[in-house]
């Protein structure tokens, strides 16, 4: 049967819609969905859009914030409250891309797609999920990616994070081979909190290292109660590779993702050293 | 942009209406508005969508085709099989009767490549025919496949391709591959000082146009179909067209010339026989244009290429001999890669004067997708390998590799390794102006150096050739096989005095060209060929340059021939 | 299969067609209404040549649900010139040979003036920024990037406004 569409008025009515018809793929900013629509991959079942506001919303305001799953890249661009997420947002496509892509949709992005993700990954986030009628879970983000990877899908509400308490402590790096705009060779995020004398909860993210963006644990080891400083960063050159398992895809192969990433992650933690 | 009039001065007409200076496009108010008419850009009333089922192995038999369920389906107009292709075996150069049909529109029995066609559907919609798409069932056989040029060399390699069963284009349906030689290089690597060999290779590249490759196909009034099409050249996709439809060619009226970008990957007629087939079976206008992934993984990219080189070099960096073997990767159909190899061949040793050159160009199938056409195929990596290798040469001899180029160059009158005399070199002066924009320090003796002066005398001789067992250059047999025979210095061409020896064709339309035999070698009484001489070393120029002189052509050469690429030397 | 209807508002004017549910804008676009500016190049959101704009905002009409479009207003390059006098982007890509097949052109000007219409005075870099998401395969970015800077360096002050 051709595809169908439907529209749901609030996120618990899409909420069972989806659980009622495992064929129902809930459409966001539709870069990835449409994409298999129209390459042949998707020819049956429903598509669902979410009109609800809530959908959009974004809480900025305090320390702790709240972006709606259906929160463009270009949204987060234009708020300066959100500045210290404006380079991932940036790092997602052209400005068409990013007035459509939305931080739902990220968050299934299959590698090397995704790189926003990374971001939330490193700054602790929490999704926002719903299952059935009922209000949204907290969920961790890397609880969230490894329910992911097994195939569970779920719909989500949103994303909560804290802010940075130092803007500097929270860096993001995409390499790609096309400038300005390219896919991933790989992207790593860094929420080091105190590394201007001593780094307490380091967080490290890659993403295009995995089947999903993953967390660095060697490299926070690594990093943890250390003052940023050669050795620091040695030491997580060391671990970089640490659990990694890259694809090889159009834009790399995995031997030459492992060769440079620790090299741009020493770049990057040598930025602030 | 700077235009260079200091150089060769009397050999261009100044007087020119377009040449630097500003003229506006005639197409552009058609660009930046949205109204130049690409091929897709048509609007047609019942218009349907065609896409084809692609085989996801590299190589296998196919057991059953069951379409069945996808005839069911909603939308699905007819589907097409390769039963339904009237001349379902075609090769893009029989237009021109060179080489063998090899390539199916729709497989039948086997498929060769990943990607390669097997059914096309017919729908209402898109939607409708990716969906039908995905009901088609077909049962496969795997094959063992190939991937590499000198492996499907190999005794025992999978066979790719029925119609050339070495697994190499046979050229005239005798020759495994394109062969020059010019000099003896065995002697030339005898007498270096400096032997440099290398291995080069370069992937397949895809010419990823914007607008991917497609056609609509419409029924016209008296009895024809009209064709909007994205091909390079319109009037060869008619003719490959008209014979896989069979169809006259006066019944298909064909519309295009704005093109989204070709670059070499819409020569092929990838899309327009199934349009036409799909506009003949249905009485319907017919659209068929590949999808992005389609146009990245299954239109014909510029074939990958393995590249051997060996130099040998004497003391003061003069090159005395170079031998190049190489292997154009054709992937499963031959398209134009067999032209590739003429091309390259013509094209050694790169723009160079060297007396001894020998070539050995394979055209090689393998189970990977169809190579074409593509901005310079044929030449361009072998390029990038000679030019390589050219500094490596000069590193070998300690050389400025900028130097080591103009004292290598060739120049206007001297003679070619396909024996033809050089004019309009220009390679010494395009060095010289590189040198100058990169500030790169070059001796006072190159910076005199000119392409019109030095050349021609003996440096336009053409040297005694060893040849291959019976004058062929080249048979399986004697791939490895050592010569036997030498042609005389001067030697323009096989001579075509004695009577050639025709071996049979294989069918009644292609007569394979004359292979020639000669004169048994007999050394008592055949002059020895002559010691070998090293070309002069370029004379310093004078102080007021000469105005250029005629390139001292042999007589042989005056306006009774002229070289096809395709065929050959033949008489005007 | 039931087709949906869907109305917008298309360069000026009220347009309404139907769709299949899933179709996407640029179908609907170019085979439903035959407005043939924007291209297909590439259905995944790499090439940007079936850029218009919806309610002044860049997408990518390949990629975007036509039925999500109801009620919109829609902006594509058959709209730009205003009547027989092309836009100063037009004019500027015709002067400084911005292209060359042409089949980018479409998109690239769709960029270039949401670029404009938010940002008169764009820097070298916003340009380019601008146009990442367009993909010129005969690879003239250089006039293109000229073209822009020209064009709004030379518009009427009104519509820099």
């Amino acid at each position: 049967m051709p595809l169908a569409l439907r529209v749901a008025q609030s996120l618990s009515e899409a909420a069972g819609i989806l659980a009622a018809d495992p064929r129902t793929r809930l459409l966001s900013g539709g870069t990835l969905v449409m994409r298999d629509v129209n390459e042949g991959r998707l020819t049956d079942g429903t598509l669902l859009r979410i009109t609800d506001p809530a959908f959009r919303q974004m809480q900025v305001s305090g320390n702790r914030i709240e972006l709606g799953a259906g929160v463009t890249m270009a949204a987060i661009l234009a708020n300066r409250e959100l500045a210290f997420l404006h380079a991932p947002a940036r790092a997602v496509g052209g400005p068409a891309i990013r007035n459509m892509a939305t931080i739902g949709g990220n968050l299934f992005a299959e590698t090397p797609y995704g790189d926003f993700t990374v971001a939330l990954l490193a700054l602790d986030a929490q999704v926002m999920v719903l299952a059935g009628y009922g209000s949204a879970r907290a969920m961790p983000l890397e609880e969230f990616l490894a329910g992911r990877a097994r195939g569970e899908a779920r719909l989500v509400a949103g994303i909560q994070l804290n802010r940075p308490q130092n803007a500097a402590d929270f860096r993001f790096l995409k390499v790609s081979r096309v400038k300005p705009k390219g896919l991933s060779v790989l992207s790593i995020a860094t929420h080091l909190p105190g590394s201007s004398s001593r780094i307490g909860q380091a967080r490290v993210a890659y993403g295009a290292m995995g089947p999903v963006p993953m967390r660095a644990r060697g490299v926070e080891r690594a990093l943890e109660s250390k003052a940023l400083d050669a050795g620091a960063i040695a030491a997580a050159r060391a671990a970089a590779l640490e659990g990694v398992a890259p694809a090889t895809d159009a834009i790399a192969t995995d031997w030459y993702r492992r060769e440079v990433l620790p090299v741009h992650l020493v770049r990057l933690l040598g930025e602030r050293a | 942009m700077e235009f260079r009039k200091d150089l060769f001065q009397n050999e261009r007409d100044d007087n020119l209406n377009v040449v630097g200076k500003g003229v506006q496009r005639q197409d552009m108010p058609g660009h930046v508005t949205g109204r130049s008419p690409f091929f897709d850009d048509h609007a047609f009333e019942g218009l349907l969508h065609l896409k084809v089922v692609r085989s996801p192995h590299h190589h296998a038999r196919i057991r059953r085709i069951d379409t069945s369920a996808a005839e069911r389906a909603p939308g699905v107009k007819r589907i097409l099989r390769g039963a339904d292709v009237p001349v379902n075996k075609n090769t893009l150069l029989s237009l021109i009767n060179f080489g063998k049909d090899d390539e199916p529109t729709l497989a039948v029995d086997k498929v060769r490549y990943k990607g390669e066609p097997i059914v096309a559907i017919i729908a209402e919609s898109e939607a409708q025919a990716l969906a039908a798409r995905a009901l088609v069932r077909v049962e496969y056989d795997p094959l063992p496949t190939v991937f590499d040029v000198e492996e499907a060399l190999k005794p025992g390699a999978p066979l790719v391709n029925d119609t050339y069963p070495g697994n190499t284009f046979e050229y005239h349906e005798k020759y495994d591959h394109q062969k020059l030689r010019f000099g003896d290089v065995e002697r030339g690597f005898s007498m270096a000082e400096f032997i440099v060999e290398d291995r080069y290779q370069m992937s397949p590249i895809e010419h990823a146009p914007t607008e991917t490759n497609g056609s609509i196909a419409a029924p016209e009034q008296n009895d024809r179909f009209v064709v909007h099409s994205c091909a390079q050249g319109l009037f060869f996709s008619l003719g490959t067209a008209a014979k896989i439809v069979n169809l006259d060619s006066n019944r298909l009226h064909f519309i295009g010339g704005t093109v989204g970008g070709g670059f070499g990957g819409k020569v092929d007629s990838l899309t327009e026989p199934l349009s036409i087939l799909g506009a003949m079976m249905t009485g319907r206008p017919v659209r068929y244009v590949l999808d992005r992934e389609e146009e990245m993984l299954y239109g014909s990219p510029r074939g990958a290429e393995r590249i051997y080189i060996k130099d040998g070099i004497a003391r003061d960096g003069r090159i005395l001999a170079r031998h190049i073997r190489s292997y154009f990767d054709a992937g499963a159909y031959t398209r134009l890669s067999s032209y590739a190899a003429i091309k390259c061949t013509a094209h050694l040793p790169g723009p160079y004067t060297i007396p001894n050159v020998a070539s050995d160009i394979y055209v090689v199938y393998t189970n990977r997708c169809p190579s074409t056409a593509m901005r310079g195929f044929g030449i361009t990596a072998v390029d990038f390998a000679l030019e390589v290798h050219m500094d490596k040469g000069a590193e070998a001899c300690g050389m400025d590799p900028m130097e080591f180029r103009i004292l290598n160059a060739y120049r206007d009158g001297d003679m070619k390794a396909h024996r033809r005399v050089a004019k309009n070199t220009a390679l010494i002066e395009c060095v010289q102006v590189a040198a100058e924009k990169a500030r790169w320090p070059i001796s006072e003796e190159a910076k005199r150096q000119s392409s019109l002066t030095g050349g021609g005398g003996a440096r336009a001789e053409i040297p005694a050739t060893p040849i291959d067992e019976n004058g062929r250059f080249g048979r399986p047999d004697t791939r490895n096989g050592r010569s036997t025979q030498t042609l005389p210095a001067g030697t323009m061409r096989i001579p075509m005095t004695k009577q050639p020896i025709m071996e049979g064709s294989t069918d009644n339309r292609a007569k394979p060209p004359a292979v020639p035999q000669y004169e048994p070698y007999r050394p008592a009484s055949a002059p020895p060929p002559p010691a070998y001489q090293p070309p002069p070393a370029p004379a310093p120029a004078p102080a007021a340059a000469p105005p250029p002189a005629a390139p001292a052509a042999p007589a042989s050469q005056h306006g009774a021939h002229r070289f096809s690429s395709i065929f050959g030397t033949r008489r005007r | 299969m039931a087709k949906v209807p869907v109305q917008f508002r298309l360069n000026g004017s009220d347009r309404a067609a139907f769709a299949d549910p899933a179709d996407n804008l640029l179908t609907v676009l170019r085979r439903g209404l035959n407005d043939f500016g924007p291209k297909y190049g590439c259905g995944q959101g790499t090439c940007g040549t079936c850029s218009v704009l919806i309610d002044g905002e860049l997408r990518l009409s390949c990629l975007t649900l036509a039925a999500a479009c109801e009620g919109a207003s829609i902006e594509t390059v058959s709209g730009m010139a205003d009547g027989p006098n092309l836009h100063p982007l037009q004019n500027a890509f015709m002067e400084h040979f911005a292209a060359q097949c042409g089949f980018c052109t479409p998109g690239m000007l769709t960029a270039a003036k949401a670029l404009l219409d938010r940002n008169p005075n764009p820097s070298r870099e916003e340009v380019i920024d601008a146009i990442a998401g367009n993909i010129c395969r005969c690879t003239g970015y250089e006039p293109i990037i000229q073209a822009i800077l020209s064009a709004a360096r030379g518009m009427p002050a009104q519509r820099r406004s």
